[in-house]
């Protein structure tokens, strides 16, 4: 069996004996994990497999259904929705998303979209089994990381819907100041949007590049050799305009850095 | 009978379904601050906003005044004569008005009077109370006192009775029977007129008065 | 105002960098002294709370509260008027003007008033309309409107400013001292108030109980627009009844500390009735007109209802990261003003076109309006498309009736902001989704995962295949 280990207690229980912990999980991919942040999808699931739980990808899934829902189409996204309620078998354990956005969607708008549907009782079931990833990490799982990489500085980006929908910023940063040797400069501004919004940086790009612009130039003020997220959304917004300003800066999903910063690769 | 617009949207109000929503408990009384604490309390919020605070005592209190007006020297204070404190006034000028301000009595109606009451330069009025816990003058103006007083000339001495100190809004409404005894206007005043339209930068005097003088007669 | 007029006036806005500095500042600004003010976060949790049930309960007694309202208001001697449109409220007020042969009004800042454009209607019929909000002031000199609620010329800097003084206010010097420009406005307007024949005014909260009509402000033209005018006439959303005066104190706290960060206005004026026997000033008549445009049929829709929680306290515009780069004119309409927008910016439906993303769950009385935004996307979208489902789910939203005044209707106003019905919205279009859900979406009848997908997790279940562990 594949497990890399950060360090093994003998105190404790083997953590994939521990009767606390789900078995299995789920996991949402996300589209943009799926076409832009494959690696970051991998190290998600690599990450809760260290640590004893295995991990189930339901094939069949797709998109949460957002966009759509956010642009005012709630019959074609209650379509694409229940297209995931169907792929996931409707059991107790947790589904486990990568992604502050899509996991809002799914547990806080799901049960209305569906109300008064034949599926609202499915889509009720399934909201409150939907945990965004890193919460599941630092307190369902209570990871411990060790840090197994040179000296580094990051900043932390907070995804809107991560942090007013699913309010899970506080587990996201625990994991990174877990990692010893990784100093966290937090934003300036961390409160504002990147300037992604989804279908908006689509249909207002003038708007949305005043404001990557503006997180861009708050990122670099911190120094950071490292933009972190929890949200791909924000990350391919962000890493795409510090690219074209030429920045020696790199944005990552959270699990993908803790994997590397804890793995060694 | 025609129906009226207030018959067509009360009814399409009516006909709307309804949430029950309970009123909710109003909240507990916290042991409001002993007086002391009352005073220096409002007199950090009022100095904030940029009033100016005197502390007096009853006996003390018109000599204060005096010291304040001698020091300022307006030419004209605006007062009610047919108030305690206008009487008062009335008589520490009839004693001794020397290097006093010239009174002028607000004791017309406004139609007649307003060429004169643009042209004060201070004026001096009563309060109903105060709030601690906000920083506000309670003013309750009323045929005696009038409204303009405490608003058009450039400067507003305000005399507070420090007893009259409330912790709270909610406190002043409650022990001053409000609900049941609304007169024409109440004003709740924390400090001198003041804007920052212009690039947020504060300015005061921009309507009412410049400024706000408080004596709290303890 | 259509997409690319917006996207026109975006570009300019993005382009004016005075503009941005201007916003950015007096954004930055509030959001600081809203933090301080309300720095306990529990008793500010507590207070929201509180705030949130009252207005509840006020909107689960609207009709009795306000028929209470008008009763206690005519009691007290308050003329009170109903009015279902603006046009309706614009000529009720018009008719006391001309009743009292008035040709000047001094009006204090009313957002009320500017969803109604009294202004526009009174001038037309020859009423001298003087704004006397320093920041209204400024603007209607320059004849613009309002780019903020609270702070309507934040648009504009102190040489902007000095300008228009000089150029506008007959015998005005050209100076950008602050204090300078404070004393011309004070000056000219004095004299305006001194010889107005009527005052307007809006109102923050009208007191059912009581039959008092709340006003916070903290320059006084609103005392004195109130005060010195022999006629007042205050305009009021029916979503501005409060159903007792005990209600006021947190109401006020959260209006307050939320709009300018303050723990209390300058002044509070709580206005009961006319000039009374042996009273010396104030007006001898005062007006209520109660304004409806539409709140009724919100009232009507659950999900919109609570909309009329909204105290247009103007945190939303002030955390609003979309607003803070474009400003308030962009929008082509006030933000949390305007006719067409007679709630606060998120009831303006259409991504982009109001405040939005990115909201703090500050204000709000906790009503969680961002929530609320698919419900107003899906009022303002084109028809449903048939395509992921082949129309057999199609079930568009019953559109809003027109207005009474014939003023757009939800569902209008934001089709135009849309592309043509048929026409797939280019979000869906470019989506990322990467297979579509197959009619009746039943277990196994989805396509599997396309090949060469960058990420090609194991499928679940497929021994040696579903479960890592077992690999």
């Amino acid at each position: 069996m594949r497990r890399p280990r950060g360090r093994q207690r003998t105190a404790f229980p083997r953590k994939d004996q521990n009767p606390l912990k789900p078995n299995p999980v789920y996991f949402f991919g996300t589209c943009l994990i799926e076409s832009f942040f494959p690696r970051a999808g991998e190290a998600a699931i690599r990450l809760i497999e260290r640590e004893g739980v295995p991990v189930r990808f339901p094939a069949g899934q797709s998109c949460c259904g957002q966009p759509a829902y956010n642009s005012g189409y709630p019959d074609d996204a209650r379509a694409v929705a229940r297209q995931q309620l169907r792929a996931f078998p409707d059991d107790e354990a947790p589904i486990v998303v990568p992604s502050g956005s899509c996991a809002g969607m799914m547990k806080h708008h799901y049960p209305g979209l569906f109300a008064g549907e034949p599926d609202q009782a499915l889509a009720e079931r399934f909201a409150g089994r939907v945990v965004e990833w890193s919460e599941f990490m630092a307190a369902r799982l209570g990871v411990e990381l060790e840090d197994r990489g040179a000296p580094l500085k990051v900043t932390w980006h907070s995804s809107c819907h991560a942090m007013r929908e699913m309010n899970v910023i506080a587990h996201s940063k625990g994991l990174i100041r877990q990692l010893s040797r990784v100093e966290l400069v937090e934003l300036a501004r961390e409160r504002e949007c990147c300037g992604f919004g989804g279908t908006f940086a689509v249909k207002h790009p003038a708007i949305s590049g005043a404001l990557v612009t503006d997180k861009v130039d708050d990122i670099r003020a911190t120094g950071a050799e490292r933009v972190i997220a929890g949200d791909c959304g924000c990350l391919l917004n962000i890493t795409g305009a510090i690219a074209h300003r030429g920045l020696p800066i790199r944005g990552q999903h959270l699990a993908e850095f803790i994997w590397e910063r804890t793995h060694g690769s | 009978m025609t129906e009226t617009a207030r018959d067509r949207i009360l009814a399409r109000l009516r006909s709307a379904p309804r949430e029950e929503a309970p009123r909710p408990p109003e909240p507990a009384i916290g042991t409001a601050p002993e007086l002391s604490g009352r005073i220096d309390q409002l007199t950090t919020r009022l100095e904030a906003m940029r009033a100016v605070v005197r502390r007096t005592t009853a006996a003390l209190w018109l000599e204060a005044l005096i010291a304040l007006l001698r020091e300022r020297g307006w030419s004209t204070l605006l007062y009610a004569p047919e108030t305690p404190l206008g009487a008062a006034i009335e008589n520490a000028w009839a004693q001794d008005g020397d290097g006093l301000p010239a009174l002028v009595a607000y004791a017309e109606p406004i139609e007649s009077f307003k060429e004169r009451l643009f042209t004060v330069e201070a004026a001096i009025t009563s309060t109903a109370g105060a709030v601690a816990d906000t920083g506000a003058l309670i003013l309750r103006p009323d045929g005696r006192e009038p409204r303009l007083m405490s608003l058009v000339p450039p400067v507003h001495v305000a005399v507070l009775q420090a007893q009259s100190i409330f912790a709270t809004l909610e406190d002043a409404m409650r022990a001053g029977g409000w609900a049941a005894d609304m007169p024409t206007n109440m004003v709740l005043v924390s400090g001198p007129s003041k804007t920052a339209d212009i690039e947020l930068t504060l300015a005061f005097g921009v309507h009412g008065p410049k400024e706000l003088i408080v004596l709290i007669v303890e | 105002m259509g997409p690319e007029e917006f996207d026109r006036n975006v570009e300019l806005a993005l382009a004016d960098a005075q503009l941005r500095r201007n916003f950015a500042f007096a954004m930055g600004s509030f959001i600081a002294r809203r933090q301080a003010v309300f720095s306990d976060a529990a008793q500010t949790e507590r207070l929201r709370g509180q705030g949130q049930a009252l207005k509840r309960r006020v909107l689960s007694r609207l009709p009795e509260l306000l028929e209470e309202l008008e009763a206690n208001c005519t009691r007290n001697g308050i003329q009170v008027h109903w009015a279902e449109t603006p046009a309706v409220a614009n000529r009720l007020v018009l008719d006391i003007i001309e009743r009292h042969a008035a040709t000047r009004v001094v009006k204090g800042k009313s957002m009320v008033s500017e969803e109604m454009h009294l202004n526009a209607f009174l001038e037309k019929h020859g009423v001298e309309v003087v704004e006397t909000d320093l920041g209204e002031f400024i603007i209607q000199l320059n004849g613009e409107t309002p780019s903020h609620i609270i702070v309507p010329a934040i648009h504009k800097n102190k040489q902007q400013i000095a300008r228009i003084f000089h150029e506008k206010v007959p015998g005005a010097p050209y100076t950008e001292e602050v204090e300078e420009l404070n004393a011309i406005a004070r000056a000219t307007l004095r004299r305006k108030f001194a010889e107005a024949g009527v005052g307007i005014s809006g109102v923050n909260f009208a007191v059912a109980e009581t039959g008092t009509l709340c006003l916070v402000e903290n320059e006084g033209n609103g005392r004195m627009c109130t005060t010195l005018p022999p006629v007042h006439i205050a305009v009021m959303g029916l979503e501005k009844v409060v159903e007792k005066l005990a209600d006021l104190p947190p109401l006020l706290r959260l209006l307050t500390g939320s709009a300018t960060g303050q723990f209390i206005t300058t002044y509070v004026n709580l206005i009961s009735s006319p000039r009374r026997a042996g009273e010396k000033d104030g007006p001898t008549e005062v007006h209520l007109v109660i304004l409806d445009n539409g709140r009724s049929r919100i009232y009507a829709d659950p999900e919109l209802r609570q909309t009329l929680q909204c105290v247009r306290c103007g945190t939303c515009l002030n955390h609003c990261p979309v607003y803070t780069r474009i400003g308030g004119h962009a929008y082509g309409f006030v933000p949390g003003a305007d006719r067409q927008d007679p709630q606060p910016p998120g009831f303006r439906t259409g991504p982009g076109r109001r405040p939005h993303h990115g909201l703090e769950p500050l204000r709000r009385l906790r009503g969680g309006l961002p929530r609320q935004d698919p419900h107003h996307r899906a009022a303002a979208a084109p028809a449903q498309r048939g395509g992921v489902t082949g129309g057999r789910e199609r079930r568009a939203r019953p559109r809003q009736p027109p207005q009474p005044n014939g003023a757009a209707g939800l569902g209008r106003v934001a089709v135009s902001q849309h592309p043509p019905a048929g026409q797939p919205p280019a979000e869906l279009a470019a989506g990322p989704h990467r297979q579509r859900a197959a009619p009746g979406g039943a277990p196994g009848a989805l396509d599997p995962l396309p090949k060469g997908a960058p990420f090609r997790p194991h499928p679940a279940a497929p021994p040696g295949e579903g479960d890592r562990n077992q690999r």
